[in-house]
């Protein structure tokens, strides 16, 4: 294919319909991939993964925990390229994207917390420490917070999207600015006993679950945002047709 | 099992937020599907549609 | 640079008038500091222990509050507009509001610290470094405000959603502040290894706000 050719298909793409008509024929194969893969991973999570012999059967929170923290990280960055892409590209569908995977990092934000939480009362005998990492993600979290209360008060879709895209830029820049200075933070207050995951190499027995439950949620993920995006684009469609129809009542009149 | 509870939360707590983000892409899909169908059925159509 | 200086004198004369409000972020200042005692407790020890953390949260409060007028009002009259035709660069304008900003909140802050200092009983070899954290970390608030500021600008009820968006962001400069300040309290921190990093922080700040801002207030037409 040429260049010119290939950046045809790349605009044939972004057209909004174009993409709707292609993601519904995606999504549900998707979709059904996604619930598969994460059953494998749960399966191989309770039934196969051996209980450590430091934490014992706590260590299977990690199935969770781990894959929803590189969730949270994945779709903060699939945020800052669609917000790229509205600020620079002006890509029809970097808005929609922006939009449609907020709510689902911070939920994955979310339950990284949850289950650190969890796995932090029997292993450190509290449900929060303000552990360095469990720290950077709590900030992370509240970052999400604020880009998605902005999104919810700005009226008109186009504005809303620029003005979110520099938040999350901004975000961005600020969030290993927010690691360091937490690692910092964390050093200066270390807790006296602070259980560690790194140590030896992590047993494929443990890593193979782990590596399928992160590839599961992971399709989970993505099948949630390109559902998102496609609500999002049909959503637009009714607010222009709103306006529309209030602007000429008599054509389609009620 | 030692410490099921714990562990037994995480999980619930995985399914009920995973779930809640299910339900809502299905929801939010249905509604927006559907009032793009009455706006149309009432005749409305951007300058665009074929 | 003439328009740099112009914008930053008109900001200030608006801040002394009448109903500019220049001072009140520094009542209240002072209306946190006054408050963390009753929370707390009058223990003079436990006072003085975390004393730079009293001053540098009611720094970051004092800056939020009165930052979602930063861009505002000057949206309502319309000097917004003139800003964004003017032949001063969008940027160099933003910088000149932050500049005329810190001069009523964050200097006079820094400047009251060995006032105030003596509420929470903070020790008095620490009260210039705690001053100086405040003048080298107050513009970096500042400038991280001003982007909500410009996010917010035509919002009727910007000052909550400016402060949810914004207060994450300032997590690194309050960290290095206290460090810092808490390093010239004694430790085994150098003082002036904390500082430089928040200096460093302020200054990228600032230069994140001009860029940010800019695009912010121009995408916001």
């Amino acid at each position: 294919m040429t260049a010119t050719g290939l950046a045809a298909s790349f605009w044939n793409l972004a057209n909004p319909t174009r993409f709707l008509a292609l993601s519904g024929r995606v999504l549900p194969w998707l979709a059904g991939l996604a619930a598969l893969v994460t059953a494998a991973g749960l399966y191989m999570a309770f039934f196969t993964a051996p209980p450590d012999y430091q934490q014992g059967d706590t260590v299977r929170i990690m199935f969770v925990h781990v894959p929803s923290a590189w969730l949270a990280l994945f779709l903060y960055a699939m945020m800052s390229l669609s917000a790229l892409g509205t600020l620079v590209w002006r890509h029809p569908l970097a808005d929609v994207s922006q939009k449609a995977a907020a709510p689902i990092g911070a939920a994955f934000t979310l339950l990284c917390l949850i289950t650190g939480a969890l796995w932090g009362k029997p292993m450190w005998g509290t449900y929060w420490v303000w552990d360095a990492r469990l720290t950077s993600v709590f900030v992370l979290f509240l970052i999400y917070c604020g880009i998605l209360a902005l999104w919810r008060s700005i009226d008109d879709p186009g504005r809303a999207a620029r003005a979110v895209a520099i938040l999350t830029l901004v975000g961005f820049v600020n969030i290993p600015i927010v690691k360091f200075s937490v690692d910092w933070w964390n050093t200066l207050h270390q807790p006296a006993s602070v259980f560690r995951l790194d140590g030896p190499a992590i047993h494929p027995t443990i890593l193979v679950p782990l590596l399928v439950m992160a590839v599961g949620l992971s399709l989970v993920a993505i099948a949630l945002h390109l559902s998102g995006m496609r609500t999002e684009i049909l959503n637009r469609r009714v607010r222009t047709l709103t306006i529309l129809q209030a602007d000429h009542p008599s054509e389609g009149g009620i | 099992m030692t410490h099921a509870g714990f562990v037994l939360a995480s999980y619930a707590a995985a399914a009920l937020i995973v779930g809640a983000l299910v339900v809502r892409a299905v929801l939010s899909a249905k509604s927006a599907k559907a009032r793009l169908a009455a706006l149309e059925a009432r005749g409305v159509r951007r300058r665009s549609a074929p | 640079m003439s328009a740099f200086a112009a914008l930053v004198r008109r900001d200030l004369v608006l801040a002394a008038r009448i109903g500019g409000g220049g001072y009140l972020s520094l009542l209240f200042f002072m209306v946190v500091v006054a408050l963390v005692p009753f929370a707390l407790g009058p223990d003079l020890n436990l006072l003085s222990r975390i004393g730079p953390a009293i001053l540098w949260l009611a720094a970051v409060m004092a800056t939020l509050i009165g930052l979602d007028r930063l861009f505002q009002a000057d949206e309502e009259d319309g000097s917004l507009d003139v800003m964004l035709g003017a032949s001063l660069p969008l940027e160099l304008a933003i910088l000149a509001k932050v500049l005329a900003h810190w001069l009523t909140t964050g200097l006079p802050l820094a400047l009251c610290v060995p006032l105030f200092g003596l509420l929470v009983a903070l020790p008095a070899e620490a009260m210039a470094p705690t001053a100086l954290t405040l003048l080298i970390g107050t513009p970096g608030l500042t400038a991280i405000g001003a982007v909500g500021a410009a996010l917010t600008a035509t919002m009727r009820r910007g000052g909550l959603i400016l402060a949810v968006i914004v207060a994450p962001l300032m997590v690194p400069s309050l960290i290095f502040g206290v460090s810092a300040a808490n390093a010239a309290m004694g430790g085994t921190v150098p003082f002036t290894t904390p500082l430089a990093i928040l200096g460093a922080i302020s200054l990228v700040a600032l230069v994140t706000a001009a860029l940010a801002g800019a695009a912010a207030l121009r995408g916001g037409e």
